[in-house]
């Protein structure tokens, strides 16, 4: 074996085998720690609270017309959420790569899904997104790229989905940036909406996750379409003005309307000094509270 | 064999052995830049973010039974009355609280941050500083350490580590969910470019405390970066708002 092959085989060994610098591996199973938006991410959170969240008036009328029924319509209940669900819900993460069979080189990072969301297949090998006029789904298209030990993908081409399981939606004209940040066993996605139709500024929020020995599984149950009583034909909703939620966080936790109806100004420090004054401290909580599970400590 | 004499130094060079001279100081070497002035976006948490929550309100918090006993004897008043009205905004809870923080560098190895909300301050000091033997306090003290990303020798990004140690115990919400003296907090600080052109500070906040949590408790709040000081607004620590 001469010199030349020997070199040869040993720089295909190293491309393989050495993982490209400022890179990092995500895969694995990776556990969710709902300890924020815990009632919002588990249960669901409370109908017609929007509390910080940025949407226009389009976004605040889309909402207020929801009814939950609508998702047992036969058609919609297998409604598959967004990529978005990854921060709404409350699921792990389970993370994998697709390589190329020859050269091991990463084409894709994958997160698996579950019965609410699909996979999202984060396309690493410098593929364009699709036109604008390509077909959107729920899935929708995602790129991405590295910065040192970071990963930004990129998500477009979705379908219409929710952004709050409550009603609060995004169109389909919505993106979502994703950064990875990997610390140890700890990883914190920051998960960016941008949507020209319903929000007036991007939509923020950010989870955290612990690599866990459980294996999360990489898709969820089949969804399966039966009777809910939803009548067929019938498309449940609520009229202008008709909503019988509006003042249910007013009720449970003195949360002024104007608060629960949420836009920009509701995500930032200054809008407390708005509802100071119509605030006053609720009573001893009763339901949704969280506690120690039974039998702990 | 050119590619493995270009790879094989890359890869088996410390960074230290290719540069000459003192290194750098942690100012220097700063692998982001966090300085500037920031504020709270409240996506997250709202209702035990912006407005004081129910007592008795506990949602997603690991909470031992002991802790819960402790929360459910909360009182605002009494805190007030005792000059313990900044219970709420001690490191674990700072920044959870909505407010603008502005972050400097006090010298060459210490990062400083005030928090207009609750007038508070925390100090990161890098390098081998340890702390002295004093009493706790809410800001308790804080070793940083740079996590950086090289790519071929070279800083192409990084975050900070952040641990706090020496607490005086607070609440981890406004509404008496504590934390006791021995609680460890350990923050990892990232930047976010967002495609409008904003920057985010990400900050992802890991609580130990085997006396009031059963396991570690976990967040991320972000903040956005301001040109300037505008909003800044130093308010006095309540109990009760």
């Amino acid at each position: 074996m001469n010199y030349k092959r020997i070199s040869v085989y040993l720089a295909i060994f190293i491309g393989i085998s050495v993982p490209a610098l400022a890179e990092i591996d995500l895969s694995g199973s990776w556990a969710s720690k709902n300890h924020e938006d815990a009632l919002e991410r588990g249960a669901g959170p409370h109908p017609d609270d929007w509390a910080g969240l940025p949407f226009n008036d389009a976004g605040r009328a889309k909402a207020l017309a929801f009814s939950q029924s609508i998702i047992s319509m036969p058609e919609r209940i297998c409604w598959f959420q967004t990529q978005w669900h990854i921060a709404a819900g409350p699921f792990s993460l389970k993370i994998w790569s697709e390589n190329d069979p020859l050269t091991g080189k990463i084409l894709a990072w994958v997160i698996g899904g579950w019965e609410t969301r699909a996979p999202m297949t984060i396309w690493m090998d410098g593929r364009p997104h699709p036109s604008k006029n390509a077909p959107h789904d729920q899935t929708g298209f995602t790129t991405g790229s590295w910065h040192g030990d970071v990963l930004t993908a990129y998500t477009t081409h979705l379908k219409t989905g929710y952004i709050r399981r409550n009603g609060a939606a995004s169109s389909d004209e919505a993106s979502i940036t994703t950064t990875f940040f990997r610390h140890g066993d700890m990883l914190t996605l920051a998960l960016v909406m941008e949507d020209p139709v319903y929000l007036t500024e991007p939509y923020i929020l950010t989870r955290s996750y612990i690599l866990t020995e459980n294996p999360v599984a990489v898709a969820g149950p089949p969804c399966i379409v039966g009777y809910e009583g939803v009548a067929e034909g019938r498309v449940p909703h609520y009229l202008p003005g008709k909503n019988p939620f509006v003042d249910e966080m007013d009720k449970v936790y003195h949360i002024p309307r104007e608060a629960a109806m949420g836009g920009a100004e509701t995500m930032y420090p200054a809008f407390r000094d708005k509802i100071k004054d119509k605030f006053t401290i609720p009573p001893k909580c009763t339901r949704d509270c969280g506690a120690p599970p039974p039998g702990r400590n | 064999m050119l590619a493995i004499a270009i790879a094989f130094p890359l890869l088996a060079q410390p960074p230290a052995a290719r540069r000459s001279g003192p290194p750098p100081t942690p100012q220097a070497a700063a692998p982001i830049d966090l300085t500037g002035y920031w504020v709270s976006i409240v996506t997250e948490d709202w209702r035990y973010r912006m407005v004081t929550p129910a007592p008795g309100d506990f949602q997603g918090v690991p909470m031992t039974a002991a802790a819960v006993k402790v929360a459910d004897a909360w009182d605002p008043g009494k805190d007030e009355a005792a000059g313990e009205q900044c219970k709420s905004y001690g490191a674990p809870a700072l920044l959870r609280v909505p407010e603008h923080l502005h972050i400097t560098w006090q010298d060459d190895h210490t990062l400083r941050m005030d928090a207009d909300a609750g007038k508070q301050t925390r100090i990161f000091h890098f390098g081998d500083w340890k702390p002295a033997d004093s009493e706790h306090t809410w800001q308790g003290d804080s070793v940083a350490q740079w996590d950086i990303d090289r790519e071929a020798g070279r800083s192409v990004g990084g975050s900070l580590k952040v641990t706090t140690t020496d607490l005086k115990a607070g609440y981890l919400r406004k509404n008496g969910v504590p934390y006791s003296e021995n609680a460890n907090l350990v923050e990892y600080y990232d930047l976010v470019h967002e495609r409008n052109g904003d920057q985010l500070l990400v900050v992802t906040i890991v609580v130990t405390d085997p006396m009031y949590l059963r396991e570690p408790f976990i967040i991320s709040s972000h903040f956005k970066k301001l040109p300037d000081n505008a909003g800044w607004n130093p308010t006095a620590c309540s109990s009760k708002w």
